[in-house]
C-alpha cells in the first residue's frame, strides 16, 4: 500500500464526515416539511405534484396505509418499467431500432423474462442487469422507464427509513407519515437539485448527454469503430445518488463516458454516501440525541474502513500466477502493479478497491472495476458487505432502516446479556420488534442461500425452456470455486438489491430471471414490511425514562455491540458459503492452481 | 386500500414525466450549450476527419503507433458493447491469455528487459480504457522511435504532453492518452 493510494481512502472518509451534519440538518428540514433555501423556486412544484396526484400534504398514514402505499407505487412501477421494455420497438427514442427487424445484429431481445427480470431489479433498487445496455435499450426506455425508477425506488427507500425514524422519535403516535408526501419532497428538494449539478459536473469532466445515434468513425489505422452515444449524465447523477448502480453502459461506471475522470469519480463515491451518511445525523436530530446518530456513523466508519483497506491490500497484492509470468506486481509510480485485470488505468488499484468497498456497503453497486477478475479476498469484501444487509451507510434508506434493525438486535442480545427489558433511544423493544427484524435479516438469508444452493446443483433438460441444457452452473464464465462464487454473488446481489456483479455470469435466462427476481422481491419487501411494522409499533408506544438500569446507546461501548451484531450476524450466516467460494480460491490461487 | 391504488398509479406517471422525460430533456439542452464537445462524446479530428473519441480506446497494431491495453469489449475495442473479460484470479483461460499477451509484447518490443508493466497485459474493466501507464508507454517507446525514424527523445517529449498527474495530485493514476498522443505523433513525426 501506498501514501497516496492510503490518502485517497482518508480523504474520502474525511469528506463524507465532513457534509453528514449539513445534509442531515438539510433533510431533517425537507422531510419535517419546514422551509429551506429551496423553497422559493421549488415549492411550486411540489404544490403542483399534490395537485395532480390527489395528494393530502397534511394527512398521515398508520404504518399499514403506508406500507400499502409503498405496494401500490412499487406494483404501478413494476408494471410501466415492464410495458416500456416490451413496447420500445413502438416508442421514440431508439436510433439504434432495438425490438424492431431493423436492429443491429448483436442487439440482444427483448424477451419477457429478462424485461420481467429488469424491471424487477430496478423497481427494488436493485438494478442487476443481465443486460448488455449498449445493444439492448432504447434511450427512450433508459430515460422514461429505468432512469425513473433510479427516482422512485431511492425515494421510497429514503421514505421508509423516515417512517422509521419517526416510529423511534414519535410516541402514543398512530401515524408514522405520508409516503406520497416523502417521495414527492424527497424527489424535488433532493433528488432533482443535486442530479442537475451532478450531471453538469459529469459531463464538464467528459460524459456524453445526446440524443444522437450511435458514432460510426473510422480508426486511425483504418478500421470502423462504432461508440454507443446517448443521454448518459442525467442517468449517471441519479444513479449514484439514489444508490441505484444500473449502469447506462455495460461496463457501468467504469466505461470512459460513465466515469471520465479520477475527478468525476470522487464524486460518484460521494454522491453514494452522502445521503445514507446525513440520515444518520437526521436520525439523532429527530430522536433528540445527536450522539445516537454519531453512534451509528460511528459503527458504519469503522467497518467501512476495516473494508476498504482489506480490499485495497488484496488488490495491490496482486495474482503470484500473473506475475510468475514477468508481470510486475509491486507499484512503481509509474505503473499500477498489483491486479490490473479488470481495472482502469486512470483509476489504479486503491481507487478502485476503494469504490468496490463503497458500492457494496451501500446498496449501489455501480462498479469501476470488474469484481469477478478481483483477487479471492478482494472479492470476498463486497460480497460480505451485502450479505451483511449493506448497513455501512448503505443504500438510501435501506442503509439506516437495516442498520436500525440490527441495533434493534444488538438492544436485544444486550439486554439478554444484562438481564433488563431491552430499550433503544427510549423505546422499549419488546416481542413485536425483535420478532419484526429477526423476520427481515432471515428473508434475506434464506434467499441468498436456498437459491444459490438451488442453482449450484439443478440441472436442465435438453430443450427445457428454463436454461440451456445441463447444470445451471454451466451458466457461469469461470470454473472452479470462483464459478460457485458467480452464483454466490448473484443470488446476493440480488438480495442485498445491490446491483454489483461476478458479471461473468449469464442470468439472461428464465431460470436466473424467474429466481433472481423472487429474490430481490423477497429481499425488499420482507425487509420494508418488517421495518415499517416496527415503526408503528414503536410510534405508538410511551417514552421510557432513561434510568441507570438503561443500556446507553450513544457510547463506544454500544458502537462495538452493534459492530460484534453486524459481523457475526453475517459470518455465521455465510462462513459455509463464502469457505467454498472466495476463501479456498484464495489459497488455491496462492499454490498456483488454475481451472 | 383503493385509494392507494389511485394515487400509486397517478404519482407512477407524474414521476415518469417529470423525472423521465422533463429532467433528461432539460439537462440534454443545457450540456449540449455548455459543454457541447464532451456531451457529444469528445470527438477528436485528424487531418479534418472525425476518427473517434479522444477518451475511447481504439484498436492499434502497427508498430509506429503506441498500443492500447488488451480489449476484451466485443472483438475487441468495441465502443458499441463494453466489457471486461470477467475472467477470475484462478482462471485457465486468464492465465493463458496473459501468457500470449507477454509473448507478443517481448516480440513486438525486443529491447525491452525486465518485469512488464502491470495494465499493459491485463484487459480493462470497460475494454475501452483510453490509457496506459506511463511505464507502459515508455516499455514502448523504442519500437515508436524506430519505425518512425526519429530518437526517443523528441517522442519522450510529446508523451510528456499527453501524460496526465493523478487529478488533484492525489486522486487516480497517472496515465497517457495513447489515442491523442498517436494523432500528435503523425502531425510532428509523420511515417515517411
Amino acid at each position: 500500500m501506498t501514501a497516496l493510494g492510503i490518502a485517497q481512502i482518508v480523504i474520502f472518509f474525511l469528506i463524507v464526515l465532513a457534509i453528514t451534519k449539513p445534509v442531515g440538518v438539510f433533510m431533517t428540514r425537507v422531510f419535517e416539511g419546514q422551509r429551506t433555501f429551496l423553497h422559493a423556486i421549488l415549492r411550486p412544484l411540489e404544490r403542483l405534484i399534490y395537485r395532480l396526484g390527489g395528494i393530502r400534504e397534511d394527512e398521515e398514514q398508520s404504518w399499514t396505509r403506508y406500507a400499502a402505499s409503498v405496494i401500490s407505487i412499487s406494483v404501478f412501477s413494476l408494471l410501466a418499467t415492464y410495458a416500456l421494455q416490451r413496447l420500445q420497438g413502438w416508442l421514440p427514442f431508439n436510433p439504434q431500432h432495438f425490438s424492431t427487424p431493423q436492429a443491429p445484429q448483436n442487439a440482444t431481445p427483448m424477451t419477457p423474462d429478462l424485461a420481467f427480470q429488469t424491471a424487477v431489479s430496478f423497481m427494488t433498487n436493485t438494478n442487476w442487469q443481465s443486460y448488455v445496455p449498449e445493444t439492448t435499450m432504447s434511450y427512450f426506455v433508459q430515460m422514461a422507464a429505468l432512469a425513473v425508477q433510479n427516482f422512485i425506488s431511492a425515494a421510497v427507500g429514503i421514505a421508509v427509513a423516515v417512517a422509521l425514524i419517526r416510529g423511534f422519535a414519535r410516541h402514543s403516535a398512530k401515524a408514522i407519515g405520508n409516503l406520497w408526501v416523502d417521495v414527492t419532497r424527497c424527489t424535488v428538494y433532493i433528488f432533482l437539485p443535486i442530479s442537475v449539478l451532478a450531471a453538469l459536473f459529469f459531463v464538464w469532466q467528459g460524459s456524453i448527454q445526446n440524443f444522437k445515434p450511435y458514432e460510426t468513425v473510422q480508426t486511425l489505422e483504418g478500421s470502423t469503430q462504432v461508440i454507443a452515444q446517448g443521454p448518459l449524465a442525467s442517468q449517471l447523477a441519479i444513479k449514484m445518488l439514489g444508490t441505484n448502480g444500473g449502469g447506462f453502459t455495460n461496463a457501468n461506471s467504469s466505461h470512459p463516458y460513465e466515469n471520465p475522470t479520477p475527478l468525476s469519480n470522487l464524486i460518484q463515491m460521494v454522491l453514494i454516501f452522502c445521503l445514507g451518511a446525513g440520515l444518520t445525523y437526521m436520525f439523532g436530530k429527530m430522536v433528540g440525541d445527536t450522539r445516537q446518530g454519531w453512534a451509528l456513523f460511528a459503527a458504519m466508519g469503522v467497518m467501512f474502513l476495516a473494508g476498504a483497506f482489506i480490499c485495497y491490500w488484496a488488490e495491490q497484492a496482486g495474482n503470484p500466477t500473473i506475475a510468475s509470468l514477468g508481470v510486475e506486481r509491486s507499484y512503481t509510480g509509474t505503473q499500477p502493479g498489483g491486479n490490473m485485470e479488470g481495472k482502469e488505468v486512470r483509476f489504479g488499484n486503491p481507487m478502485t478497491a476503494l469504490f468496490a468497498t463503497v458500492t457494496t456497503d451501500a446498496s449501489c453497486g455501480a462498479v469501476i472495476g470488474m469484481h469477478d477478475s478481483f483477487t479471492p479476498i478482494g472479492g470476498l469484501i463486497p460480497l460480505f458487505n451485502i450479505q451483511t444487509d449493506e448497513v455501512i451507510f448503505g443504500g438510501v434508506g435501506a442503509g439506516l432502516y437495516s442498520m436500525l434493525i440490527y441495533a434493534v438486535i444488538a438492544v436485544f442480545i444486550g439486554g439478554l446479556m444484562v438481564g433488563r427489558t431491552p430499550e433503544y433511544v427510549g423505546k422499549k423493544i419488546e416481542q413485536k420488534e425483535v420478532k419484526m427484524a429477526i423476520i427481515a435479516v432471515l428473508a434475506t438469508a434464506f434467499c441468498i442461500l436456498v437459491f444459490t444452493g438451488i442453482s449450484s446443483v439443478i440441472p436442465f433438460a435438453k430443450d427445457s425452456y428454463w436454461n440451456g441444457p445441463g447444470p445451471a452452473t454451466a451458466n457461469t464464465n469461470n470454473a472452479g470455486p470462483h464459478g460457485f462464487a458467480e452464483i454466490l454473488y448473484a443470488y446476493t446481489s440480488g438480495a442485498g438489491n445491490n446491483g454489483s456483479a461476478f458479471a461473468g455470469i449469464n442470468a439472461n435466462t428464465p431460470w436466473y430471471a424467474l429466481t433472481m427476481g423472487i429474490d430481490m422481491l423477497i429481499a425488499r419487501f420482507f425487509f420494508i414490511i418488517p421495518a415499517l411494522a416496527i415503526a408503528g409499533s414503536l410510534a405508538a408506544k410511551k417514552l421510557v425514562p432513561v434510568t441507570s438500569g438503561t443500556l446507553p446507546t450513544n457510547n463506544s461501548l454500544f458502537v462495538i455491540l452493534l459492530i460484534g451484531t453486524v459481523v457475526i450476524v453475517g459470518a455465521l450466516t455465510y462462513f459455509p458459503a463464502l469457505s467454498l467460494g472466495p476463501i479456498v480460491e484464495h489459497f488455491q490461487m496462492l499454490n498456483g492452481k488454475v481451472f | 386500500m383503493i385509494k392507494e391504488l389511485g394515487t400509486g398509479l397517478r404519482l407512477t406517471i407524474i414521476m415518469t414525466v417529470l423525472t423521465g422525460l422533463i429532467y433528461p430533456g432539460a439537462m440534454t439542452a443545457l450540456c449540449q450549450l455548455i459543454f457541447p464537445s464532451q456531451a457529444n462524446g469528445s470527438m477528436i479530428t485528424a487531418n479534418g476527419k472525425v476518427v473517434g473519441s479522444a477518451i475511447i480506446a481504439q484498436s492499434f497494431t502497427r508498430p509506429e503507433y503506441f498500443h492500447p491495453r488488451p480489449s476484451a469489449a466485443g472483438n475487441g475495442y468495441d465502443a458499441g458493447a463494453s466489457s471486461g473479460s470477467n475472467l477470475g484470479p484462478t482462471s485457465q483461460k486468464l492465465i493463458d491469455r496473459v501468457k500470449g499477451s507477454v509473448a507478443d509484447f517481448h516480440k513486438e518490443n525486443p529491447g525491452f528487459t525486465g518485469n512488464l508493466p502491470a495494465d499493459s497485459v491485463t484487459t480493462s474493466s470497460s475494454g475501452l480504457d483510453p490509457h496506459i501507464s506511463p511505464a507502459s508507454a515508455e516499455a514502448q517507446l523504442a519500437r515508436v522511435a524506430q519505425a518512425r525514424g526519429v530518437g526517443p527523445e523528441q517522442i519522450r517529449s510529446l508523451m510528456a504532453a499527453h501524460s496526465q498527474d493523478p487529478d488533484l495530485g492525489f486522486l487516480g493514476e497517472p496515465r497517457v492518452n495513447v489515442l491523442t498522443l498517436n494523432i500528435a505523433l503523425d502531425e510532428r513525426f509523420p511515417k515517411k
